[in-house]
């Protein structure tokens, strides 16, 4: 499903985030990427995610090298990916529900259907009741709960999360884990960048431990 | 695959109907701003239609005046009259001898005075010419043409005006057109600018987009239909306007041609030239907006 063939990223200044890079992710696995911060944890998702082109080596999506697509062609790449962000980068101009709908809508799935879907999603992660709410009365286990949501309105065969549990006590993390569980659960190869391995024990999967660019 | 474009583009228009409806200020504001710049090279177009229709009426019947030779011979007069009558360009001629025309002018309050003045008659025997054609250009032509014809010693072009009022409107014209053309390039400016203040303010959505797979076409669309309806209200207004001054001139044009003995009143643009005001108005803020999120998303570009 991805593959990674000694894959290097080098930004522009000379940093170089990885380095000589190579693994494989079969379809349904639960895969921890693990490590300090700054050890390259962000910059493998975003290579994965195709949010940014590798400097070195290739990276395969499926059968597609991430490389060497065209420009055009990125955004439906991009569609195939659930994403949770860092900073949940939710929009709080808008409620629950359409912060929900955005990949719906990007997707070209409008009305009733997507009405259905949306609802079926936040009924997942419990905001259902608070679909008509403002994001910033959300608590930050319910925004983080609502960007899961939003991450898989659109059933990805890939979920991505970067630090989904960072600023949030035990108890959350806890229930958000168990969420990314259940949809690996489901078939969902599911990706999870962590700065602390507890969850990797608890749930299974195989870990990806990355210091200064490299997997040891 | 239609439907879904369908919804798709009912989405987007809804989007930006709702944003507008949450700020009609600025909505209104905008719409003024676009239909007082377009109604100036309108009402400019409109008065030189005006004017040439008001010419239209005059030139209906321009007149060529032949002078003939004094010592001009009967049988060069008879000729003249040949041609006259077989010429196809003239709807009628009519001679005025010398004699009558002298009667005319010692008649005259104005000439007899002058007349009187002289011991003999200076006029020349004359042809009054109507010409078909009000073309400047075909007139001037039969002028030269009938210059040449011997015992003709001149031929007046007695409608000299229409061609410099026709020169003028042409000029007239192309002011219109270096005026509509600056005011154009000002108008995608401002819709332009407006569309680069609301992307401004919708950058954190643009970007989220577009790292969840979002196409440009899809982050371009909802701000080419703000840009287009800001076009088709600009333009809507800029007619509104139009009427107005219209009515406003009307009430006075009319006393002025009753003076005159004229029904002459000002009239609206045709429905065409109205619908590509509008039109031309909807393009540029189109063309306005597409460059504004162009611009903006070579800016948030991150791959």
């Amino acid at each position: 499903m991805i593959k990674f063939d000694r894959v290097g990223k080098l930004y522009p200044g000379g940093y170089e985030a990885l380095k000589n890079l190579s693994f494989e992710i079969e379809k349904g696995e639960l895969v921890f990427v693990t490590g300090h911060s700054g050890a390259g944890k962000s910059t493998l998702l975003k290579l994965i995610a195709a949010l940014e082109r590798p400097t070195a080596g290739t990276v395969l999506i499926g059968n597609q090298n991430v490389s060497k697509l065209r420009r055009a062609a990125v955004p439906f790449l991009r569609r195939k990916f659930g994403l949770v962000f860092q900073d949940h980068k939710l929009l709080y101009d808008r409620t629950v529900f359409d912060n929900v709908a955005l990949p719906l809508h990007i997707n070209g799935i409008v009305g009733h259907e997507a009405g259905k879907r949306i609802r079926a999603a936040l009924d997942k992660v419990g905001l259902l009741s608070r679909e008509k709410a403002m994001p910033i009365t959300l608590s930050g286990g319910e925004q983080q709960r609502l960007a899961i949501a939003r991450a898989v309105v659109s059933r990805p065969a890939i979920m991505i999360a970067d630090e989904p549990t960072a600023n949030l006590d035990e108890t959350y993390a806890t229930e958000i884990m168990k969420l990314f569980h259940s949809f690996h659960q489901v078939g969902v190869t599911v990706l999870i960048a962590t700065h602390d391995a507890h969850g990797s024990a608890e749930f299974g999967g195989r870990t990806l431990h990355l210091a200064q660019g490299e997997l040891r | 695959m239609i439907g879904q474009i369908l919804a798709q583009h009912r989405l987007a228009f809804s989007l930006v109907t709702g944003r507008m409806r949450r700020a009609p200020l600025a909505l209104l504001m905008m719409i003024t701003v676009i239909g007082v710049t377009l109604s100036l090279p309108a009402m400019l177009y409109v008065a030189l239609e005006n004017i040439q229709r008001l010419a239209g009426g005059f030139q209906a019947a321009p007149q060529i005046s032949l002078f003939l030779a004094m010592n001009a011979p009967e049988e060069q007069i008879k000729e003249i009259d040949a041609q006259l009558r077989k010429h196809k360009d003239i709807v009628s001629y009519r001679f005025v001898s010398r004699d009558s025309a002298w009667q005319e002018m010692q008649q005259n309050t104005g000439l007899a005075e002058i007349a009187g003045g002289l011991e003999q008659n200076p006029l020349p025997d004359a042809y009054v010419v109507e010409t078909k054609s009000g073309d400047p250009v075909a007139i001037e032509r039969m002028q030269q043409e009938m210059q040449q014809w011997p015992g003709i010693e001149h031929a007046q072009l007695d409608a000299a005006w229409i061609k410099r009022l026709h020169g003028l409107l042409e000029l007239g014209n192309k002011l219109v057109l270096v005026i509509a053309g600056l005011l154009g390039f000002a108008l995608l400016i401002i819709t332009g600018n407006s569309i680069r203040l609301q992307i401004a303010t919708q950058h954190e959505e643009i970007a989220l987009s577009r790292l969840i797979g979002a196409t440009d076409r899809f982050i371009r669309r909802p701000f080419l239909y703000a840009g287009t309806l800001y076009g088709i209200g600009g333009g809507l207004a800029a007619l509104l306007i139009l009427a107005s001054a219209v009515w406003l001139f009307n009430e006075s044009v009319a006393d002025l041609a009753r003076l005159y003995a004229s029904n002459f009143h000002l009239i609206m643009p045709t429905a065409d030239i109205s619908l590509a005001l509008v039109g031309g108005s909807a393009l540029l803020g189109w063309i306005g907006s597409y460059v504004a999120v162009n611009r903006a998303l070579a800016d948030i570009e991150s791959y």
